[in-house]
Parts: C-alpha cells; structure tokens; sequence
C-alpha cells in the first residue's frame, strides 16, 4: 500500500524520539507495574528503544507493515514476543508493548500537527494502521511461540510414558500408562526391542494396570509386541489385568492365546524370576513387609 | 422414555477418539453403571468409534443418557458418510476384516451392549445405534 503523500511520522518520530521513549517506558511501567518480577527494567528500556528506532527508520522507506522494509523490525517483535511467551506474560500484556506506544505518539502528533488538522487526521491514521499490524503480529508471533511449547510437551510425553525399566537382572518391565494410539505404540515397541538388546533380558514383563481401555486394537497391538520380543528370544508377560479388563476381553472375543498373563505386577515378577532361575528367600521370617 | 441429557461429538480423528471414550465415560458414569459394565460399554464405544474413523471416514457420534421408570440406559449412536456396509451378517462375524485389524471389533461391541442395530446402504453410510441398560 504505497502511500501518496510521504508521511511526517519517521521526522517527528526522529526529532523526539527520547521524549517518545520516556513517557512510553512510564506509561508500560505503569502498566506493568504488577509484572515487575517478570522483566527487568533495562531490558524493557533496550527493547523500547530498539523498537522505536526500528520503526522510525521503516516508516521512512515504506508504510506497509507487511514489506521487505519492515522486516527488521517483524523480527525484532517476533524475539520480543517469544520471550514475553517464555516469561510469562498474557498476549493481552504482550500486544500491549506495541498498543500503549500510541498515546505519547500521538500526543507528539498533535502538538507538531495542530495547525494543519488534515495532515495530523492523515498521520494519526497511518501510524494507527501501522502500530495495529505491529500489535496483532506480536499476538501471533505469540501463538506460534504457545503452540510450540505445546508440540514439544506432546513429544515429551511421548517419550516420557512409555519408559523401560530393568526390574532384575535379565527382567524388563514396561508400564504403560494412558491411550494406546498407533503413534505411542510404535515408540513403545521400539524401545522395548531395543532395551531386550541391550540388557539381553530373557523375560520382559509389560504392565497395563495404567491402560483405562483394552480394546481390540490395544489387544492386537499387546499381541504384536509379544510376538516381536519373542522373535527376538525374549518371553513376555502381560499383567496388570483388573476383573473388568478380563470381562471385557472375554466379551470382544480376543484370544490372548499363550500368552502368560497375570493380574499384579508382583505376581509377574515372581515367574519372571523363577524363569530365570532366581530363588527369593526371606532371612527374617514372621517379618512382614513394612 | 426420557431423554435426560444428549452430547454430540465428532469422530473423525484419533484426538477425538479419546474425547469419544472419555464423554461415554462420563456418561456411564453418572448413570450409575458398575465399574465392569463402564469397562464394556465404553470399550463397545472404542471399537464403534474406531470403525467410524477407518470404514467410513470419520463421523459423528451422539451420546443419551436415558431413563425410564428406575431404568437408565445410555444410547450411543453412530453416523458416517462413508462406503456403507455390503453385507451386515458377514461384518459382524468374528474374525471377518476388510482391514487389518483383529475382526472382533463389530462381533465385540455387540456383546458388550444390550443391543447393537446396523443400518447401512451401500455408498450411503452407516448407522449404528447401540444401548446398554443398567439391571
């Protein structure tokens, strides 16, 4: 959008830009007075003032917030906005950096322009149109920034849920916690497979008490897993199963077929040592378990 | 009979496949239905909600609450677009896929509800509508 007439804003902006940048830093300060703890000071000072530097030396080539000559100052918003997100501010707060620049703006606007009544209603709207561009990139900018942390949270819980842990010597255990969706499944199975190698385990046990649904799915997928450890020299127990997973299982029809299965991880463990060839031998007897 | 509450949601993604479960959960739930009987109706809703996504390409699923007398049961209904069902008696055979599943699915969900009705035209879609009382 090129504009007609070249605008004033970047020579006012450029004759009181410390003034601009005093009230706008007491204004934000007062606005943030309760999020102190989130920024410091200094930085907010760098940030204003690399913004409005920015924003005069755009405003002088081109007035479409969308070009090439406002690429710089996009990208410094954009850093801005990622770091508001990791600190903690709302997007609100954050497209208040750029929104509460207007009033000391057009407070210069107006005393430089007062005699001339069309030009100050022209530059007030063209530095409106271009602050609100400037604002509602921040907001996305923001977004972005939410869903990212979002998508890295799902990975991490991906990774997180389905952890391997050697329970003995040449035991695996394999608690799995949550939906069974193809995508996990995978990662499961990968990381089973690949823990059978590593330890050379003999017997590895794989807990559902944390599987709210077994349905024909989650029961093929179980299948699977077995029959791959079991191609790879590994025997594998299934416990874990409460009475209203075995009803239900019984009522699909899924034939679990010589699968070793067991209700209590303990009781798992205790054929899975017994394979091995481990006795367990309590010392003190009469002793219970505390 | 009354119908006491109606949620719809749609089937047409894995996210949603959770969200299904977790809102006949609920639904089951609050009917008052033993754990075992949760267990069943929401693992039949699983396997539905499932062949929505895969068979006919996702849909959409309504959940009821409904009452009659001291009676509750929970009505759970299922309507995709999809390629419809050539022939109902062979899909709900145990063992019988066009996919690469276990072939239970259809068969199992049956057994878990009270009854289970398959209305389908080829080319058209399907509609199932299942319910399970509480004895």
């Amino acid at each position: 959008m090129p504009e007609a007439a070249p605008t004033r804003l970047p020579d006012i902006l450029g004759r009181h830009q410390q003034e601009i940048l005093d009230d706008w830093l007491k204004l934000q300060a007062e606005t943030f007075s309760r999020r102190r703890d989130l920024i410091s000071d200094e930085e907010l000072k760098q940030q204003s003032a690399s913004f409005l530097q920015g924003l005069r030396s755009a405003a002088a080539t081109d007035l479409d917030p969308r070009g090439p000559a406002w690429q710089g100052v996009r990208d410094l918003l954009g850093e801005i906005s990622t770091s508001r997100v990791r600190q903690g501010f709302s997007p609100s707060e954050t497209a208040t950096f750029v929104f509460s620049l207007k009033q000391p703006l057009f407070a210069r606007l107006n005393r430089e322009l007062a005699s001339d009544t069309r030009a100050l209603a022209e530059e007030t709207w063209t530095a409106t149109r271009l602050l609100d561009a400037l604002g509602l990139h921040t907001t996305e900018v923001y977004q972005r920034g939410r869903e990212q942390v979002i998508v890295r949270q799902q990975q991490d819980l991906l990774e997180l849920s389905t952890p391997v842990v050697e329970l003995w010597e040449g035991v695996l255990a394999l608690p799995l916690i949550g939906t069974l969706d193809s995508s996990r499944t995978q990662v499961v199975m990968e990381s089973l497979l690949q823990q059978i190698v590593d330890t050379k385990a003999g017997v590895a046990i794989i807990d559902i008490t944390g599987v709210p649904t077994v349905d024909t799915l989650v029961a093929q997928h179980l299948l699977k897993t077995v029959a791959a450890a079991r191609l790879m020299g590994a025997d594998c127990i299934i416990s874990g199963i409460r009475p209203q997973i075995a009803q239900t299982i019984v009522h699909l029809g899924v034939d679990l077929g010589d699968v070793v299965t067991k209700s209590s991880l303990a009781d798992a463990l205790t054929i899975a040592l017994n394979r091995a060839g481990w006795v367990v031998t309590r010392t003190a007897p009469g002793q219970a378990a505390r | 009979m009354g119908v006491e509450r109606v949620e719809h949601l749609p089937v047409r993604t894995d996210e949603d496949l959770v969200r299904a479960r977790q809102a006949v959960r609920e639904a089951a739930v609050a009917l008052g239905f033993s754990l075992v009987d949760q267990t069943k109706i929401v693992t039949a809703a699983s396997e539905l909600a499932r062949n929505t996504i895969i068979h006919g390409g996702g849909g959409d699923l309504k959940v009821e609450r409904l009452r009659e007398g001291a009676r509750s049961a929970v009505r759970l209904t299922f309507v995709d677009r999809g390629p419809g069902i050539a022939n109902v008696e062979q899909a709900l055979r145990d063992g019988y896929t066009t996919g690469t599943g276990l072939g239970l699915g259809l068969g199992g969900a049956r057994r878990l509800m009270s009854d289970l009705s398959i209305s389908s035209r080829p080319a058209e879609g399907t509609t199932i509508v299942a319910i399970r009382w509480r004895q």
